[in-house]
């Protein structure tokens, strides 16, 4: 299953490395992991989703407060909370089909941030669900580039 | 007031209580090495810095005080790497200061440059590359509160030179240290303690599995107790040994792939598992699946490292916290309890299958050791390195009192024991500290033997020699068709003519070195041989030339079960 894990840390160099070692050395998977300053400049939040069962995600748990630099480690998959992921997408296009991904990203309320004899970019936000459908409807037209941010969460209330 | 970096260091290890660095130096410790030899602090110049990180951690296990290592950049500090490896899986607490190319020549491939934060990430608890001089004196002071709290670990301190050099303009060393990530547990919780206490006095069948925890919290007097008052039996890991004392009734000795009989027997059997300090390690479970079927996940595991708890096996009542603490805790609300049909079960068990080796007139390794005990009256401290020697003097040696067995259990680094001794009398001078060694072992930091002689550190060596590589070999003879593959290192009777397999003569070495070098034949030699080397006030080697293809039992085969166990003798 899917975990979402926030995790407060250092904003110091080094510590990303910190933390991308435990999960390769630990032999845990990231599926992805998104890092920033948070209102406080000495602090970073990061988000990482991983996949494993219960014992996995202990580990992963235990083993990320155990780093140093790691202040708070809150698994928020049960929790209630929001996530968002920005996924910049550049779409092969010619005259005839242009009309068609222009309504689509309209009904996803994408936005078009380029777009040239060949190809569109689109710029879409929101949660995995949607992202999800968007690329699939794009898909048959051919993707040349695709950028994502990883997801990032934020718990309600 | 104003102060170099270099100058920083050697205040801040006085400061904290440094009384010797074990090291080597280089061109990018050169500041360093110009305040050293003005300084009060005691200097071993090792002759590999493997050594110098070895016999810090011999130090600190032996002492319970954080070790200090130093080593120059590059070469240098990798050297380091299998030393702080060795500290990070068995706990112990290092500093390890390492010199680095001056900071605008990071990442420039310098000469003699590593990245070795990068390197000692997954194999330090904690490290620190310092960029400004003004940080430098902080540094020191966590990384020694690091060191040695919570589990404890080795610390690396990464000091390019021109940090070395700069100079702080208000140097002042710190007298407290804060550090919001990091604050580890050493009270148990209420809650857990109670429900402990409970499933203790319920138990039929408990058994204490104690590891190197409770040496480290100093927790065995507690554990002691414990087991007194309830009357359960103890089994301790290799790290635990010492942890309880092996000629109390209650001792079961070691447990695991090399443990005894009567101890897998009891863990087999068990109803309730009291893990105080320990970590079900392969060594200790085997087959996971099969391990404790009679416990069903009745299990108190006590430890300050969250992350130990419920990592190999499911464990009912976790207690995070210092061994020492929570066990007072829990035996403050026992009440005394008696589980005679538990222990008539163990002393038949005890009865039936001890630990036995073959006594005849040949040269046994197993003898050496019986009588080194015996002659010693097991008031040494004993380091060994890795293979079957280790294991025979886990058995035939009798602990009884913590720190008294340094061994590298999780790592199992061969070439640890010669240096870990030099540690471990470098900080018990008054003590009698003897490496037993294989002769495959010995080699790997033989170069120490001028470090030891040079510091007039009278280390006894037991070279138990088979000309093999003893362990590898036993493996090879039980599970690959006795295929010896590159483990025999001196020509046998079987070999053809011109075999150029080759050992070094001990004896002749140790007297190169300006040692005292014994060698023992016999078996009847052994005794003399012992006496004579303990009497020796030098640093002695003692090569024992002991029967080639003696194999270490009990063994459970490595991922079977304790019905797979192979009992008996070689």
């Amino acid at each position: 299953m899917q975990h979402v894990i926030s995790v407060l840390v250092e904003n110091r160099s080094g510590v990303l490395s910190h933390i991308a070692g435990l999960f390769s050395s630990r032999g845990f998977n990231i599926d992805s992991l998104a890092v920033g300053e948070t209102q406080d400049p000495t602090i970073s939040r990061m988000t990482i989703i991983v996949t494993g069962d219960d014992k996995i995600i202990e580990q992963v748990n235990k083993q990320l407060n155990k780093l140093i630099d790691v202040i708070k480690v809150q698994d928020i998959t049960e929790d209630e909370y929001l996530d968002r992921e920005l996924v910049l997408v550049k779409i092969n296009c010619t005259s005839q089909t242009r009309g068609e991904i222009v309504q689509i990203i309209e009904i996803f309320k994408a936005k078009i941030i380029d777009v040239n004899q060949k190809t569109l970019t689109a710029e879409i936000a929101g949660p995995q669900d949607k992202i999800g459908a968007f690329l699939d409807l794009v898909k048959p037209f051919g993707i040349k580039e695709l950028v994502r941010t990883g997801r990032i969460a934020i718990t309600r209330g | 007031m104003k102060m170099t970096g270099a100058d920083i260091v050697i205040d801040g290890l006085i400061r904290e209580g440094v009384e010797v660095i074990f090291g080597f130096p280089g061109g990018a410790v050169l500041d360093l090495f110009d305040r050293l030899n003005k300084s009060p602090l005691r200097f071993i110049l090792v002759r590999h810095e493997q050594g110098a990180a070895h016999a810090a951690d011999g130090y600190a296990r032996s002492t319970g005080r954080p070790g200090v290592c130093m080593a120059t950049s590059g070469p240098g500090a990798t050297n380091l790497v299998t030393g702080l490896a060795t500290a990070y899986m068995d706990s112990v607490p290092i500093v390890a200061i390492t010199g680095q190319v001056p900071t605008p020549m990071i990442g420039n491939d310098a000469f003699q440059e590593a990245d070795m934060v990068g390197i000692s990430r997954p194999i330090t608890k904690y490290n620190y590359l310092v960029k400004n001089v003004n940080d430098l004196a902080r540094i020191i002071k966590e990384a020694f509160y690091i060191a040695r709290t919570g589990r404890p670990g080795p610390v690396l301190i990464d000091l390019p030179k021109d940090v070395q050099r700069a100079v702080c303009d208000n140097y002042k060393y710190p007298d407290s240290v804060n550090i919001r990530s990091y604050k580890p547990v050493y009270k148990g919780h209420p809650l857990m303690i109670k429900k402990a206490v409970e499933a203790i006095e319920h138990a039929k069948q408990p058994l204490l599995y104690c590891g190197g925890g409770v040496i480290i919290s100093g927790a065995s007097k507690e554990v002691l107790k414990l087991a007194a008052r309830c009357n359960i039996p103890c089994t301790t890991t290799l790290l635990g040994l010492g942890g309880f004392p092996e000629d109390h009734s209650l001792a079961l000795k070691m447990l695991g792939m090399h443990g005894t009989q009567y101890a897998n027997y009891a863990m087999h059997e068990t109803d309730l598992i009291i893990a105080v300090g320990a970590r079900f390690d392969d060594r200790v479970t085997g087959k996971i699946d099969e391990f404790a079927p009679n416990a069903h996940g009745n299990v108190i595991h006590i430890d300050i490292d969250p992350s130990a708890i419920s990592k190999n096996i499911r464990v009912s009542i976790p207690v995070v916290g210092d061994c020492k603490e929570v066990l007072r805790e829990i035996i403050k609300r026992i009440k005394p309890k008696k589980n005679p049909k538990w222990i008539a079960k163990i002393n038949k068990w005890k009865k039936q299958y001890p630990l036995v080796y073959r006594n005849d007139n040949k040269l046994r390794p197993q003898y050496v050791i019986h009588q080194l005990y015996k002659i010693t009256k097991g008031n040494a401290i004993i380091t060994t390195e890795v293979g079957q020697h280790q294991m025979w003097a886990a058995h035939y040696y009798t602990y009884t009192k913590p720190r008294t067995f340094l061994s590298s259990g999780g790592l199992g680094t061969m070439g640890y024991g010669f240096p870990a001794a030099i540690g471990a009398q470098v900080g018990n001078p008054d003590r009698l500290v003897v490496d037993i060694a294989g002769d495959g072992s010995i080699q790997m930091n033989i170069q120490e033997l001028a470090t030891a002689v040079m510091h007039g550190l009278p280390v006894k060596v037991i070279i138990l020699n088979n000309r093999y590589l003893g362990m590898v070999r036993q493996w090879q003879q039980l599970f690959y068709n006795k295929n010896y593959s590159y483990t025999c290192l001196a020509p046998t009777k079987d070999c053809p003519p011109g075999c150029t397999r080759f050992i070094p003569d001990f004896v002749k070495l140790a007297e190169a070195y300006g040692a005292v070098g014994i060698r023992v034949t016999k078996k009847a030699e052994v005794i003399p041989a012992l006496r004579k080397a303990l009497r020796t006030p030098r640093t002695v080697f003692v090569e024992c030339m002991v029967e080639e293809e003696e194999n270490v039992f009990p063994m459970i085969p490595a991922g079977a079960s304790v019905r797979q166990m192979m009992g008996g003798m070689a």
